[in-house]
């Protein structure tokens, strides 16, 4: 592999954001026919990096070349020029157009979508994909509408293909079906560049690791000569332990009792329905499905921040007092004396205030407090210096705006507030998703803590890995219906993603 | 092969925080290089010499005793709708209504004091007028409000026509108890002096500035330090973090709304009982609007909006007070006055980012070569 001309090399990459070295004096090569799984934790600059070679950003210093020609990368058309193409997390399509107009939008030419079409099935047809050139994207699933974005890449002619994070919202099964796709274009010689902090996806996928850390180039080597254990190690910095823990739920009792659980949106979507199950005190209660499977109605609902079209939740007091849930909103939730804490998938649009500083983001639970009509602001100060302390937040200081923040750090932030007010249920969305590893243990420790202090977990999760060795129970939600409620010890991943895909899994099978 | 020139020549960075001297050497500079520009285009456009303009614009309002008290009360004035409207804004929510929440707060005043005069003794009359127009502003105002808390309605257009109506009830009650007149309303018991306020040492505007003064510190106490003002601002940053940790957005928008047409009520109490003992369909002076930008290049803060309109009240003054005395159109002095605010607010860009030459760089790396 040393003798191949690399297709892209980059030379002493540099760039800044105001005092930010994102990336510094980075090399990178790389080659045809390779699966490059270009690693490194949050903030670590992957996609700073890749951004430049697919012209969102330009490097302050160092120089790019593609195939030995030195080149300037000024806009993403520059990028497509010279074949480089960049699959975001997000993705770019228009909802109420098809996928065959939406791959020919913005290209020059007549629009001839009869021809555009073929062409699309042709490059289906050669690397494995399932597009209907008809399709809107609104009828899509997530997994469809990244494939869509794929083609879009490689019907522009793109042999340089850079996916950001592209497992981050698939189930397993889809999971599979990429990387098989992708492996055909690694075998078809296309170059492939793919951003990830999965381990076990660098090593079931990747032919070669390239590490960064705080911007700086680590190393990279062939996949086949190391393991999670010494990437992780690289990426960190330091050596880690990449076990969760799972002590034995102590004394479980029920806390929470949903019944009959039904949902529906503002256009009068179905999003739960008729869902049942009860989470105990001390126990982990793991939620498993695809993402919009009602995961967030159901911790939204058992918030008082969703209607509920019928069922019941009942919370239960250690003396067996049962106070119904349903009807109430958060803040008379909190005047019954229920404490509850919540977590939301959406950190900044809904648990903090991006503009606030992290004193003011601790007021957030507490302003109300005391008769006076002004604020106390001491309290919230010193909460927020406790937390930066103990969860070792790193921010210049309390009051930065924490939008400032490192992803990773936000959710200390939230969570640190979450359980300081000593919560009895704990509900958290998507606790660790964009987390790098360091963060991600930080977090599962914190939730373990709560655990072990007698709180009622509920913990929706994406990865399923992480599940299995965390949940004490895991619930699979699929479109909206209990699937399944199965022991988290001893569950295996291929029954758990089963059941997320098809009511009750592979119990016909 | 020269490919080097094809580097874009800069590109744009975000700053990180500012140290607060170096952001008012900005804003500074950027005034100055305002002043040179308006003096190039006066030269140009009319060959008078800038430097003379700009002396009678200073002489326009602070000229005499007499023109430092109108320009204070200026002020004043602008300031108390400014301060209405801003907690509105710190939510997010555009009340442009301001003009007419004035207007009803005037009329208000005027119809007490017209009919209530006989039976009231001064004292509780001009108490019964503050209250009315605040009670009129604060209509004005919450229904809009309601109207966007229940159903989500446009706040900015329904404000927006609410300042029609307000004017044209002006014009109807103008219309109907003067028929015979101009147009006008005259003062209001300009014999007994019934519900004017009272001239403190001898000045007629006096007590507006302090009213309005105390007004400032209170919206500023209010927004930054009470538990209303924290939720006024959560509900603007994000209504989902607000709903979130319970609070009650309605609740917030309507009451905010309220206070927000409250102290336009009372601006148009000061108009009518401070100022000019009379009310027409301008009465407010498109205040309602210029408060928009006085409120916004002060970034929603109190204090800062004092500055900010005086900034656009000697601004306008200075523009007429040109445009009469070089015999100008009076166009002219608006040209000068957009000039200026347009480097003031692009100054703003050059606090929040920085532009980086791409030659430095290059440079260094030649160098190294």
């Amino acid at each position: 592999m040393d003798n191949k001309t690399p297709a892209v090399t980059m030379r002493n990459i540099t760039k800044r954001f105001g005092p930010v070295l994102a990336n510094d004096k980075v090399w990178l090569n790389i080659y045809r026919g390779e699966i490059l799984a270009l690693l490194g934790e949050n903030g670590s600059g992957k996609t700073t990096l890749m951004n430049m070679l697919s012209g969102i950003y330009f490097p302050d210093e160092g120089e790019i070349q593609v195939d030995g020609r030195e080149v300037v990368i000024r806009s993403p058309k520059d990028a497509f020029d010279l074949g480089i193409g960049m699959i975001h997390q997000h993705f770019k399509l228009v909802d109420v157009l098809t996928a065959a107009e939406n791959i020919v939008l913005g290209l020059p030419g007549k629009l001839d979508l009869k021809a555009a079409s073929e062409k699309i099935r042709a490059i289906c047809a050669a690397y494995g994909f399932e597009v209907d050139p008809a399709q809107k994207i609104y009828n899509m699933s997530v997994s469809q509408k990244q494939t869509v974005e794929i083609v879009k890449v490689l019907y522009r002619g793109a042999d340089i293909l850079i996916l950001d994070e592209p497992t981050a919202v698939l189930t397993p099964q889809e999971t599979d079906k990429l990387f098989a796709v992708l492996r055909n274009m690694r075998d078809d010689g296309k170059a492939i560049v793919i951003i990830t902090h999965k381990m076990h996806e660098v090593e079931a996928l990747s032919d070669r690791v390239a590490v960064l850390r705080h911007g700086q180039f680590i190393g990279d080597m062939p996949t086949k000569t190391t393991n999670a254990q010494e990437m992780t190690n690289m990426m960190v910095g330091h050596p880690v332990v990449l076990n969760i823990d799972r002590p034995e739920p102590k004394d479980p009792k029920p806390r929470v009792e949903v019944k009959g659980l039904t949902v529906r949106d503002i256009e009068g979507t179905l999003k739960l329905d008729d869902v049942s199950f009860t989470a105990n005190s001390g126990e982990i209660l793991g939620i498993a499905g695809i993402s919009g499977s009602g995961q967030k109605e159901l911790l939204e609902a058992i918030a008082g921040l969703q209607p509920v079209e019928g069922g019941s939740i009942s919370y239960i007091d250690d003396d067996g007092t049962r106070e119904e849930l349903i009807g109430k909103d958060p803040l008379s939730i909190q005047e019954m004396g229920v404490s509850l804490s919540f977590v939301p998938e959406d950190r900044l649009g809904m648990g903090l205030v991006g503009n606030m500083d992290l004193s003011d983001n601790m007021m957030l639970r507490s302003f109300r407090r005391g008769r006076s009509v002004f604020t106390d602001r001491k309290t919230p100060h010193k909460l927020a210096e406790t937390v930066v302390r103990d969860l070792d937040v790193s921010t210049p200081s309390v009051s930065t705006p924490v939008r400032r923040l490192s992803g990773g750090n936000v959710q200390k932030v939230l969570v640190g507030r979450e359980i300081a007010s000593a919560p009895t249920v704990l509900l958290t969305a998507y606790a660790v998703r964009g987390l790098d590893i360091n963060s991600s243990y930080t977090i599962y420790d914190l939730i373990n803590r709560q655990k072990a202090a007698g709180v009622a977990v509920i913990y929706v999760g994406e990865d399923l890995d992480v599940l299995l060795e965390l949940a004490d129970r895991i619930l699979v939600l699929c479109g909206g219906k209990v699937s399944g409620i199965v022991p988290g010890r001893g569950a295996k991943k291929r029954d758990v993603g089963l059941m997320m895909t098809k009511l009750g899994g592979g119990a016909h099978e | 092969m020269n490919k080097k020139t094809r580097v874009p020549l800069f590109h744009i960075a975000k700053r990180s925080t500012l140290p607060w001297y170096h952001a008012w050497a900005i804003r500074g500079g950027a005034l100055i290089l305002a002043l040179l520009v308006c003096a190039g285009v006066t030269a140009i456009l009319t060959g008078e010499n800038a430097f003379l303009l700009y002396v009678t614009m200073v002489k326009g309002s602070f000229g005499s005793v007499r023109k430092i008290w109108v320009l204070l009360q200026n002020i004043a004035m602008l300031l108390c709708v400014s301060l209405a409207v801003t907690p509105a804004f710190r939510m997010r929510c555009w009340n442009l209504g301001g003009e007419g929440q004035v207007l009803v707060g005037g009329l208000a005043s005027v119809l007490v004091m017209t009919f209530l005069s006989p039976y009231l003794p001064n004292g509780l009359l001009i108490l019964v007028m503050l209250l009315a127009s605040i009670l009129a502003g604060a209509v004005w105002a919450g229904i809009p409000a309601i109207f966007k808390a229940q159903w989500n309605t446009n706040e900015t257009l329904f404000t927006l026509m609410m300042n029609y109506v307000a004017m044209q009830l002006v014009a109807f009650y103008i219309a109907y108890r003067f028929p015979k007149g101009t147009g006008t309303m005259g003062v209001v018991n300009g014999d007994t002096r019934a519900g004017w306020l009272p001239y403190l040492l001898g000045q007629q505007y006096l007590l507006n500035i302090l009213i309005v003064a105390l007004l400032t510190g209170l919206v500023y106490a209010y927004l930054r330090y009470s538990k209303h003002g924290y939720e006024i601002a959560v509900v603007g940053e994000s209504e989902r973090t607000a709903r979130y940790v319970g609070i009650n957005v309605k609740r917030v928008i309507i009451r905010t709304m309220l206070l927000s047409g409250a102290i336009c009520g009372l601006a148009g109490f000061l108009l009518v009982s401070g100022t000019d003992h009379s009310l027409s369909t301008t009465s407010a002076g498109g205040r309602g609007f210029t408060a928009v930008m006085v409120s916004w290049l002060a970034k929603f803060n109190p204090i800062w909006m004092i500055f900010t309109s005086f900034l656009l009240v000697f601004l306008g003054k200075g523009a007429s007070e040109i445009a009469s005395q070089f015999r100008l159109n009076e166009s002219f002095g608006d040209i000068l006055t957009g000039i200026i605010l347009f480097f003031i607010i692009g100054s703003e860009f050059f606090i929040q980012y920085k532009i980086l030459l791409t030659r430095s760089a290059e440079k260094e790396e030649k160098d190294h070569v």
